[in-house]
């Protein structure tokens, strides 16, 4: 971005848009919203220099709410568009907001290949376990014999973890923060928004009217002690009671819990977001074995895709010079007539 | 074939003249048949001949040696008139095998010329190609034909005796003895094919000298051996002055998108995912990275429609290019430009068949799926380029519109068109129209969907302009405002304004060429790359004094304002097309006359011969 001047210091307010937010008194996406127009002003970036792209579902009206330019698109298709915004337009700062059923079953070929090439995009995964804008059938995250209007005998399917896709496709960003703590979630979604390349935030999100309280292991006060494991660089794998802390060893590549008075403090997993076969294995941890990870998974530099094409440009022009289709249509073998 | 007068030849044997002639190469996929049709138009081209080409090869890249699904071939017609199609009925057939001989030699005229390579006909190949006996030995076609049996194989082993290369790789040189051949039957300029083989194989001097000599042999060998006892001469064409080249359909379409960016001085980015008979216009926009153009070789269809969606959001030309499958996949995503009105231009190139169907032949079936294919009422203007070389204005075309009227802009090309060349004559860069381009940057009475009275197209505005942001999307908006609006009457003024819009573009149309009387008996109506059969047919059916006349149409969406007063200037209407009546449809909705259709979908051009039969038919018939 070429800013010449110093940017306007925004407040969250300047992120608001003039359009009345219609999801569900009481959904989650209240709270995500507010944490991202908070965490806006943070970026430094001029306003009208950010997308929001969207797909289709609950999360995607997220784009009407933000004060920036913004597209709501089609069903799963948004990380296609924002690859070719980012081509076209490799200044603006682009995000994807997205769903569970939008990002992971009808969008899920894009979503593989936005994270796979590292396009530089921020995309947010709203995860609510359930279809909410169709009334409620179960989604790719739903559990396994979930019951809802389209599974009244149980849902069949396995459900797919966002984090492990994200991996498997070769992410570069990988995290998870939850809609109920909030401050959380904004240092969460600054930094993700700070990354260079594809990243990915898995946002646990609540769904109030379809799926109530599908993350209440992490919002329930009893519960949430032993089952949210907050990831800090460099920092123990730790979670449960003050006087009675667990941790995590690794063994082999197989995790396993401990009681940390019974374990030597050498032996505790330290976590390290930089490195990529861990990740694998923290994004497989869920309850009831294991508590959920939530944190940055994982962080790793590689080239944007649109950053090595444009390099690829500028080499070709650096070469031969700019290109002259007056002189391409008289190359090759041509012929005088009369 | 019409014989002219015998010209004192300057060759030891006599010469005949010819205004025209159809010569095939067939052979195994493996026989470089494609190249040696591709060098022997250009050697005619150079000899100032106007031509056109049929490429036909098969869908497997690697087909079993000497299967009948294996044969390639490479068709084309040149003459010292004005030459329309690829032919119908060869006068000159090249069989490098049993395989080729048995699918091509229905093609050929009787009394027309042979020639076969007789080392090729030997048990296993006879038995792959299902001969039971070999037919070089039955007279019946020594007496339909004039057979030539040459050992190609064996006089090419001799010809590169001296050569430094191996069995298989100086056998692999005998086509070029074939070129060399019938370059002399036809007395075309071997020189070059060989600055092309030097050009190719440059970095090979062994395979240099060996196919140059084999095809200074297969040229020799024409001129010495006794049993040619004729050759052919054919006058360069008249065409219009100017500095000519070949090209084929495809890349004319790439180098039409070169053009526009480069006049608009904007960024195009190029979504597609690998199809055929679509993606050499992929290859050759990959090519030219200096040119401004970013190509992305997408996941699928659909996100390659999406990529350049939010290219053309980002305030970029989005263009992509696919075949009906995949244009299939992409109608949700045009949806979404229609809605959001955002300039992309999407090629079909047009291949056979409902599903994968037939994909390297050609077909004009995806006419009303380009005009309705998609839910809802998705109005979007259709062009469809007549030639090869008419590929490269319809896709400038394409992307003035697109971007003048903020819509989506579908062209219709086909595989006969893609793979097919004429000789084209160069443009002058600077007699294309001009494609204003004008971003919105002023806040002051903006809103998204605020409209120009002359094109109703609304403001484009680049992402990064301060003032502007603005949310758009697939849910219907609000005119004016572009919030979104469940209201009843907004609605339906914005299915109005969208099909509006579209109408609106007859105003760029130019007035419709009529081919013929402006007024007569009978108005032959066609589309795209049934241009040549088309007027071939007509042209002859004129000289023999009737009053028949043709249009061949480029704007299908909208129709140009002056054809339905054309069309009542005719006792009749025929519409041919290689689909089972999609245009005859629309012209008898939207005009209320009784045109009726001439429909062949073989996956090959219309015949010629078929369609003047048809007409005069047609004349024959009393209402």
């Amino acid at each position: 971005m070429s800013v010449t001047e110093a940017p306007k210091k925004y407040t969250k307010k300047d992120f608001e848009s003039d359009q009345d937010v219609r999801w569900c008194p009481g959904c989650g996406d209240y709270a995500i919203l507010s944490a991202i127009q908070k965490m806006m002003p943070d970026l430094g970036i001029p306003r009208e220099n950010i997308v929001f792209i969207s797909g289709i579902g609950c999360s995607s009206r997220f784009p009407y709410y933000m004060n920036t330019y913004g597209f709501h698109t089609i069903h799963g298709r948004a990380p296609a568009i924002a690859t070719g915004l980012r081509l076209a337009r490799p200044d603006l700062k682009v995000f994807v907001v997205t769903g569970d059923g939008d990002g992971l079953s009808i969008g899920g070929n894009h979503l593989l290949h936005v994270l796979r090439r590292n396009v530089n995009v921020t995309i947010l995964l709203f995860n609510n376990r359930i279809y909410g804008l169709t009334k409620g059938q179960y989604s790719p995250t739903s559990e396994l014999g979930k019951v809802t209007k389209s599974s009244p005998a149980g849902s069949a399917d396995r459900p797919v973890s966002p984090c492990a896709f994200a991996l498997g496709a070769g992410a570069t960003f990988v995290a998870r923060t939850v809609d109920r703590n909030v401050a959380y979630m904004e240092e969460t979604l600054r930094r993700a928004a700070q990354h260079h390349g594809a990243a990915f935030v898995e946002i646990l999100q609540n769904c109030n009217v379809y799926n109530d309280l599908a993350w209440n292991v992490l919002y329930d006060r009893e519960t949430k002690i032993m089952n949210e494991l907050r990831l800090e660089h460099g920092k123990p794998l730790l979670f449960g009671p003050v006087d009675d802390r667990h941790g995590l060893v690794l063994e082999g590549a197989t995790p396993r819990v401990v009681r940390v008075k019974d374990a030597p403090e050498r032996a505790l997993w330290v976590h390290d977001d930089g490195n990529t076969w861990k990740a694998h294995v923290l994004s497989q941890l869920c309850t009831p074995d294991f508590p959920i990870p939530i944190g940055i998974l994982m962080q790793v530099e590689a080239p944007a895709y649109e950053e090595v094409l444009l390099e690829q440009e500028r080499a070709a022009i650096a070469e031969r010079g700019p290109g002259d289709v007056a002189k391409l249509l008289v190359s090759g073998d041509t012929w005088r007539i009369g | 074939m019409s014989d002219a007068v015998a010209s004192p030849a300057t060759a030891a044997k006599p010469r005949r003249q010819l205004d025209r002639a159809v010569v095939r190469f067939a052979g195994d996929s493996g026989d470089g048949m494609q190249v040696t049709g591709e060098q022997f138009a250009t050697e005619a081209a150079w000899a100032g001949a106007d031509l056109v080409t049929l490429p036909n090869f098969p869908a497997e890249i690697r087909a079993p040696a000497g299967t009948l699904f294996g044969v390639s071939s490479y068709q084309l017609q040149f003459g010292s008139r004005r030459v329309y199609t690829p032919g119908d009925r060869l006068d000159c057939l090249v069989a490098m095998n049993p395989a080729a001989l048995k699918v091509h030699q229905r093609d050929l005229k009787d009394g027309g010329l042979l020639i076969v390579n007789t080392a090729a006909f030997e048990k296993k190949n006879l038995d792959r190609a299902g001969y039971t006996s070999n037919p070089l030995d039955d007279p019946a076609l020594e007496d339909r034909y004039r057979l030539h049996k040459v050992d190609i194989t064996r006089l090419t082993m001799d010809a590169l005796e001296s050569v430094p290369l191996n069995v298989k790789e100086k056998e692999r040189c005998k086509n070029f003895f074939s070129l060399g051949l019938v370059s002399w039957i036809y007395t075309r300029p071997i020189e070059p094919t060989v600055a092309w083989i030097t050009k190719r194989f440059a970095k090979n001097p062994a395979f240099v000298e060996a196919n140059t000599r084999a095809l200074k042999a297969g040229y020799h060998y024409g001129e010495t051996a006794e049993i040619f006892t004729e050759c052919y001469g054919i006058e360069p064409a008249e065409m219009p002055p100017g500095l000519y080249r070949s090209i084929t359909g495809n890349r004319a379409l790439a180098w039409g998108i070169l053009a526009a960016a480069e006049r608009t001085k904007l960024t195009v980015v190029y979504g597609a995912y690998p199809i055929t008979p679509a993606s050499d216009v992929l290859h050759e926009i990959s090519l030219h990275k200096r040119f401004g153009v970013r190509a992305i070789q997408a996941e699928d269809e659909i996100a390659a429609v999406g990529t350049i969606i939010g290219a053309a959001f980002g305030g970029a030309i989005g263009v992509c290019a696919s075949s009906g499958p995949g244009i299939a996949l992409k109608a949700e995503g045009v949806n979404l430009a229609v809605m959001a009105e955002l300039p992309i231009v999407i090629f079909d190139v047009q291949r056979a068949g409902p599903s994968t169907g037939l994909p390297t032949k050609t077909e004009q079936a995806d006419l009303l799926m380009a005009l309705h294919g998609r839910n809802s009422e998705s109005p979007v203007v259709v062009l469809a380029p007549m030639t090869p070389g008419d590929c490269f204005f319809v896709a400038y075309e394409a992307i003035r519109i697109a971007v003048k009227y903020m819509v989506p802009v579908i062209v219709l090309s086909d595989g006969y068109l893609a793979s097919g060349a004429e000789p084209w004559l160069i443009p002058d860069l600077k007699t294309l129209p001009d494609i204003p381009v004008s971003f919105r940057t002023n806040p002051e009475g903006f809103a998204p969907y605020v409209r120009d009275e002359a094109t109703l197209a609304r403001p484009w505005v680049r992402p990064g302009t301060a003032g502007l942001e603005h949310r758009i999307g697939g849910l219907e908006k609000e005119n004016i405002t572009g919030n979104v609006s469940y209201d009843a009457d907004n609605h339906d003024l914005m299915v109005r304004l969208r099909a509006e819009k579209v109408r609106r573009v007859a105003q760029e149309i130019p007035p419709t060429t009529v081919n013929g009387p402006a007024a007569g008996d009978l108005l032959v109506v066609g589309w795209g790359s049934t241009y040549g059969t088309i007027t071939a047919a007509v042209e002859e059916v004129q000289q023999s004094g009737k009053a028949v006349a043709s249009v061949h149409l480029r704007h299908l969406n909208p129709l140009p304002p002056d054809l339905g007063q054309i069309l009542r200037q005719y006792e009749r209407i025929l519409v041919p097309e290689i689909n089972s009546g999609q245009l005859v449809r629309i012209l008898r909705a939207e005009y209320l006359v009784d045109a009726v259709g001439f429909n062949r979908v073989r996956g090959l051009p219309l015949s010629t011969e078929e369609l003047r039969e048809a007409i005069e038919q047609l004349l024959k018939d009393k209402r």
